[in-house]
């Protein structure tokens, strides 16, 4: 690890981006706070040594997935006048409770002093990311074009208009 | 060498299960359905950091990079798969909130 | 050639999706019987080449060589059947061909993320492939677009996805003291220190994941809406095979050949599988929807398997293995019961129900056969099983769990005679009248599985000598 400091700095914002992402009363920023703690994430995973990861993550998870985000917001009628107001007070109560409880199970934590007691593995020499992906792991590979393929139809179906609907939504 | 993992694994732990904690609370008192999954995609962060975590202590960076690779491909897939969803249940419903998904008991 | 189980299936569904759309709208169903029908005849015959002989060109493609054991043989065999009922309810209750075309995709990507679960011979391709099932299952029970279908769907996917993350986290935290995924080095690694705390985190997290899982209490919340909403074909493929193997066979995997059982282990698969077997059946008791009834019955079977599988012995395990595939016949059979039922009278209220038997007599014998064998009636199938994970629990010393099984036996006859009378017999309800039996498509798989159940329960010992104790060497 080159720096250290910056690492737990970049843990505390991670922590914070995610419980803004929580506790913040707007649905949109909800969904940015998301991508925020999802930029984070990434430069983490730079540190960690992990570029290809810390790509992965940075382009389909803060990008894909936002997206996907705000449009199943835009798609879905937000809450607007009293009802809105009601809710928001409702979430502040419900909410109120949260970072106490972070700061009180940070503390636990703290005071638990949470140690890696089992032996790590015996070093080996590493290898390259693609060849593990490619050689190595190639059952997950074909994994992977399993679910894209399941993602497809499931999106084909799930998104098709309702032309063929049959029967009428019991109440 | 051993000591200055043992820091970090102590320092990153920490974090991990306090975003976890933030992400499940997130999942059980919204009542929004979108937010739940907000709350999941926050989970699925703590956990993708604790694999990268994995890798790095292990010295076995490339194995975890391909874990994670394959994890992001997943989540993705089941994020649309699960908005789809939400988009239909509202659209039955429309609203978002969780309290309309009752009309199944006993 | 194992391995050919998962590549051919996606050769197919590649091949089902080239431009011709009319003529692969009508072939999608006979190329998902084939694929049903060769895998069931393959895991038939355990001595074929298939099996043991080193991957030819194409299999090579996936450097995957997988050891097929017994107990992935039976699981293949229930996975081959159950799929084959599946598609036959699908051709039934799914009247729009292109909804149909779809639907059948999507089944066929399940049963290979089933078949992937089940060859998974290392942490994390289990996790991929229980994901592909998974979410192959949340799009087959979204389907029909109904509004409870959504709401199934909806809990279903939440759950589930919390049960991978925390598989996920396990096999983080055991990779870290493993430095790889694959069962041997874990199992080597949890061996070499049983005590650490990272462990035994790891150990806890895997156990709660798959018991979500597999719809045990108490996270069995999920499971009934799930069930009870899904589309006919969905709650088939679900009830009978997808939770069962995602859940049932995963665990009883990872305890044979990861974990290995101690007493804490035991202690919990006991409790877990006593809790789901007495709260699955008093639930069951008091529905009145006939899927509902159904969802909760299976909760209660599977906390039979547990209880087996926490007994510890090669017995116990061999129950469990035998019950997961009497439990895939005979709870296939009552929702395909349920799906004719429901098609042809438009309603699952068992209230508005009576005296169909009259109207319909093959679903109503069948399901007779179906719950005779579910509630451990001699000499179907279900009693066998349940005699060997009673007499089990019973040789293990646990005879409290033995009562509490035969119990739990009785309260399972105890709502299917309830069920019976309400639905099938007595009086014929009014506005029933007109009421007509299924057509082929779904009177032909409900014979063929009452004939399975019959079959298993006289050939019980044949069946006990060629596949149920060569199980013994998963110990």
């Amino acid at each position: 690890m080159t720096s250290p400091l910056l690492f737990v700095a970049l843990l505390m914002l991670l922590l914070l981006a995610g419980v803004w992402t929580v506790m913040t009363l707007n649905l949109l920023k909800s969904a940015i706070g998301l991508a925020i703690t999802s930029v984070l994430l990434t430069l983490l995973l730079f540190l960690l040594d992990a570029p290809l990861a810390g790509v992965f993550e940075l382009s389909v998870c803060a990008g894909l997935i936002t997206v996907v985000f705000i449009s199943a917001i835009s798609l879905t009628k937000p809450l607007t006048g009293p009802e809105a107001s009601e809710r928001d007070r409702s979430r502040v109560k419900r909410f109120f409770f949260l970072p106490i409880l972070i700061a009180g199970a940070a503390w636990v934590l703290y005071a638990l002093g949470l140690r890696l007691d089992s032996p790590l593995p015996p070093a080996i020499a590493e290898m390259d990311v693609r060849q593990v992906l490619w050689n190595v792991r190639r059952l997950d590979l074909v994994g992977q074009i399993l679910i894209i393929l399941a993602g497809v139809f499931g999106v084909v179906i799930l998104f098709k208009d309702r032309s063929d609907k049959k029967e009428a939504p019991k109440s | 060498m051993i000591e200055h993992l043992q820091a970090i694994f102590a320092t990153s732990i920490i974090f991990i299960i306090l975003l976890s904690v933030t992400a499940l609370y997130c999942m059980l008192v919204s009542r929004n359905l979108i937010r739940i999954l907000i709350g999941l995609e926050l989970l699925i962060k703590a956990v993708t950091l604790l694999i990268a975590l994995t890798g790095y202590l292990t010295g076995r960076m490339a194995l975890a990079q391909t874990f994670i690779i394959t994890l992001i491909v997943i989540e993705v897939v089941v994020i649309a798969i699960a908005a789809g969803i939400v988009i239909g249940a509202h659209r039955h419903n429309q609203s978002l909130d969780v309290r309309t998904l009752r009309n199944l008991k006993g | 050639m194992p391995a050919l189980l998962i590549l051919i299936p996606l050769l197919a569904i590649l091949a089902l999706n080239l431009p011709w759309k009319s003529l692969m709208n009508r072939l999608a169903f006979w190329v998902g019987l084939a694929l049903c029908l060769v895998q069931t005849g393959l895991a038939l015959q355990p001595q074929s080449r298939f099996w043991h002989s080193p991957s030819l060109w194409l299999g090579n493609l996936l450097l995957f060589e997988p050891s097929v054991d017994h107990l992935s043989l039976v699981m293949f065999l229930a996975i081959g059947i159950v799929g084959a009922v599946t598609l036959f309810v699908c051709r039934y209750s799914t009247a729009c061909a292109g909804n149909r075309f779809m639907v059948i995709n999507v089944l066929i990507l399940a049963l290979t993320g089933m078949n992937g679960v089940v060859l998974a011979n290392d942490l994390f391709s289990l996790y991929v492939f229980l994901e592909i099932t998974a979410v192959a299952s949340y799009i087959l029970i979204a389907f029909e677009k109904g509004r409870d279908a959504f709401e199934g769907a909806f809990k279903y996917l939440i759950l589930s996805a919390v049960a991978t993350v925390m598989i996920l986290a396990a096999l983080a935290l055991l990779m870290l003291t493993a430095g790889d995924l694959s069962f041997a080095a874990i199992q080597a690694a949890i061996a070499s220190s049983p005590h650490s705390r990272v462990v035994l985190a790891a150990i806890a997290l895997l156990m709660v994941g798959l018991f979500i899982k597999g719809g045990l209490v108490p996270f069995h919340g999920w499971l009934p809406d799930a069930y009870s909403a899904a589309p006919a074909a969905a709650s088939v493929l679900l009830a009978g095979i997808v939770t069962k193997t995602t859940g049932i066979y995963t665990l009883i995997r990872l305890v044979t050949s990861v974990i290995g059982y101690n007493d804490t282990l035991q202690t919990l698969l006991l409790f877990v599988g006593a809790a789901s077997m007495l709260i699955g059946a008093l639930a069951a008791l008091g529905q009145s929807d006939f899927k509902r009834m159904l969802a909760y019955s299976s909760i209660s079977q599977v906390g039979y398997m547990v209880l087996g599988l926490g007994a510890g012995t090669v017995l116990g395990m061999v129950g469990a293995i035998f019950h997961l595939f009497n439990h895939a016949i005979f709870k296939s059979l009552l929702f395909v019961n349920a799906a004719a039922v429901e098609q042809q009278s438009g309603t699952r209220d068992m209230n508005r129900m009576g005296g169909l038997a009259e109207k319909m007599p093959v679903t109503g014998w069948t399901s007779v056969v179906a719950f005779l064998s579910t509630a451990g009636i001699p000499p179907l199938a279900g009693f066998w099983s349940k005699l060997i994970i009673i007499v089990a629990l019973w040789e293990a010393g646990y005879t409290t769990y033995a009562a509490l099984a035969v119990l739990a036996s009785l309260l399972t006859l105890a709502y299917f005679l309830s069920m019976q009378r309400r639905v099938f017999f007595g009086k014929l309800a009014a506005g029933f009248e007109s009421l007509k039996e299924g057509n082929l498509w779904i009177l032909v798989p409900a014979c063929v599985l009452a004939l399975i159940t019959i079959g298993i329960g006289v050939g019980i010992p044949w069946l006990f000598e060629t596949f149920m104790l060569p199980i013994r060497s998963l110990l």
